[in-house]
């Protein structure tokens, strides 16, 4: 497994009392597939990404990422787990306004504490996997917001991560763009093998997925392997 | 510094404007650099330039602070210093403001009486109880060379030489000899007329000055500390100074502010970055770099056009110097505190938290 949270328990402050946001998350998810989360606004969807990303500590239970157990990893740690083994396409975009779409593909490579010059080649065949090699010299303002979404898979997976936690990547996009957005992560999942989760509120694309777990009120079910859609 | 430049080529107008801004207090910052120290030289070079390392004062009244204008050193007084110094270690020096004329020409000159042949005076030599040596300001007001009648203080005189360019209080310096000095100054008041106003000290380290201040009644300092003595560059220097720190603030609060708004306009890109896997201590290099190199380039241009206006005007009427101290010294500061005020402004991209990269957790 390349992604395993076992017994995610994660509360918030709400007032005197504690919300809990994840209730005994149990969730596998193997290298070379795609696991949707469904659910509701509020359901727990963000949270168990969050969770999933390192960047929320759960109350209880463990992490593993890639073989490596992130219970008690220093921030830094988990900072530097982050950057090596999972890429993360958040809701929006997030692209940076100064940076060309091959730019934010080399940026990752950057962060990585790798020449950005060197990226490049992998950069463009990220672009061209993703049908935006002609668009590699645009900024964001110049890309529609499909293009901006297909930018930003390509730059998650540009450090060839095992994980790639993925948040409600079509909420801004129309339905035939957001199909398109979604056959790609299917696809680029098979064929870069990532232990792929993403979380939306819209079941209605996911015919092509791996698998879907339902999450509500923090629980979270999972059908059984090889069950396929639920 | 991938993100930096980037930044920095892309958002052009914001940059540009705050680099304008640099450029502007630089430049403010180094003319005003330059006048300080050309009103300084104008107000003190006559004293600087003594070929003495200390300056003795009649001792202040209770309360009374050392003052060129109210000192009036005694016979008695200069005596007791040859006594500890000796004659040629202890220069009587009289100073006081005074009118020359020439022809049709007048001018307010600084009248400093040096005993006949004193090392005090360029060309010290040449100074009689008849002839005078001119500061080339003063001979150039006047008109005067070499050979030429003039009058001081009603006196008639000769200009035995053009040397130096002294001048004390904003005045052109006339080097005189001690008694034609004392015709131009100041009535004693029923005392005996001063010996002198100061006395200039050559000193050696076996000198007890405290002793000898104490038996002569004076007051003894180093030739830099007695610049304070001078009332016109106290309080102008004071002025002056005080306008230049005030500068030097405001660049680093400009720059401190402009990063401050720049780092809360970003934080949702810092965010992503965090996120993504950038670590806090590259994200700071990044962001104190393209502050750095603002400030740099910003300066650098600032200091360049301070250089040309002061080269311009240098040799005018505007008292302005060009040096390495009144132009790079300057920018140096300001690229040191502006680098302090970025520095303080970005430390908020530590509590920038990744989580809301993922914006509010369902």
């Amino acid at each position: 497994m390349s992604l395993n949270l076992t017994g995610i328990t994660l509360t918030y402050p709400d007032g005197d009392a504690r919300l809990t946001a994840l209730d005994e998350v149990t969730l596998d998810v193997p290298r070379g597939t795609l696991t949707a989360v469904a659910g509701p606004s509020g359901s727990g969807k963000s949270s168990l990404l969050a969770v999933a990303a390192t960047l929320v500590t759960p109350d209880a239970g463990t992490v593993t990422v890639d073989g490596t157990c992130t219970t008690g990893l220093t921030r830094r740690a988990r900072t530097d787990l982050r950057r090596h083994a999972i890429g993360i396409v958040f809701q929006q975009p997030n692209l940076l306004p100064s940076l060309t779409a091959v730019e934010q593909l080399q940026l990752m490579a950057r962060i990585d504490g790798r020449s950005p010059g060197a990226a490049r080649g992998r950069a463009m065949d990220l672009l061209d996997a993703v049908g935006l090699a002609p668009q590699a010299e645009r900024r964001p303002h110049q890309l529609s917001g499909g293009q901006r979404q297909r930018v930003a898979i390509a730059r998650a997976l540009l450090n060839e991560p095992t994980v790639l936690l993925v948040d409600e990547p079509t909420s801004a996009l129309d339905r035939e763009r957001g199909a398109v957005v979604l056959d790609l992560l299917v696809r680029l999942t098979h064929q870069q093998a990532t232990a792929t989760v993403l979380v939306t509120h819209d079941r209605s694309h996911l015919t092509a997925v791996d698998r879907i777990a339902e999450v509500r009120d923090g629980r979270l079910r999972v059908p059984e392997p090889g069950s396929g859609p639920v | 510094m991938f993100v930096a430049w980037r930044d920095l080529k892309f958002a052009k107008g914001r940059f540009a404007l705050m680099a304008t801004v640099i450029v502007l207090i630089t430049l403010l910052v180094g003319l005003l650099s330059g006048l300080t120290a050309g009103l300084g030289r104008q107000n003190t070079s006559a004293i600087t330039g003594l070929p003495a390392d200390r300056i003795a004062f009649a001792a202040p009244g209770e309360g009374q602070s050392l003052s060129y204008a109210d000192s009036a050193v005694t016979e008695t007084q200069w005596r007791h210093w040859t006594a500890e110094v000796g004659a040629a270690g202890a220069q009587r020096l009289g100073i006081s403001t005074t009118r020359a004329a020439a022809g049709n020409r007048s001018a307010a000159v600084s009248a400093f009486g040096v005993q006949p042949g004193s090392p005090l005076a360029p060309e010290g030599g040449a100074v009689t109880e008849r002839s005078v040596v001119l500061s080339t300001t003063a001979a150039a007001d006047l008109d005067l060379h070499p050979g030429d009648a003039f009058a001081l203080a009603g006196q008639q005189l000769s200009v035995a030489a053009v040397a130096g360019d002294a001048s004390f209080s904003h005045l052109p310096v006339v080097w005189t000899s001690l008694d034609v000095w004392r015709k131009t100054a100041p009535p004693a008041g029923g005392r005996p007329g001063p010996a002198a106003t100061v006395l200039a000290l050559t000193t050696t380290s076996g000198a007890d000055l405290a002793a000898t201040d104490r038996a002569a009644g004076t007051t003894t300092v180093t030739k830099d500390d007695s610049l304070s003595a001078i009332g016109s560059y106290r309080s102008e220097n004071g002025s002056l100074q005080l306008m230049r720190g005030f500068l030097f603030a405001i660049s680093a609060l400009v720059i401190g502010a402009f990063f401050t708004v720049w780092t809360i306009q970003r934080s949702g890109d810092l965010a992503v970055l965090k996120a993504l896997g950038a670590t806090t201590a590259d994200l700071l290099k990044d962001a104190l770099g393209q502050a750095v190199v603002l400030l740099v380039g910003g300066t650098l241009a600032g200091t360049g056009l301070a250089a040309g206006i002061g080269a311009a005007i240098t040799g005018s009427a505007v008292p302005f110097v060009l040096t390495p101290a009144t132009v790079l010294v300057p920018a140096a500061v300001i690229i040191l505190l502006g680098a302090l005020g970025a520095a303080l402004s970005i430390r908020r991209i530590t509590s920038v938290d990744p989580l809301t990269a993922l914006g509010t957790l369902r």
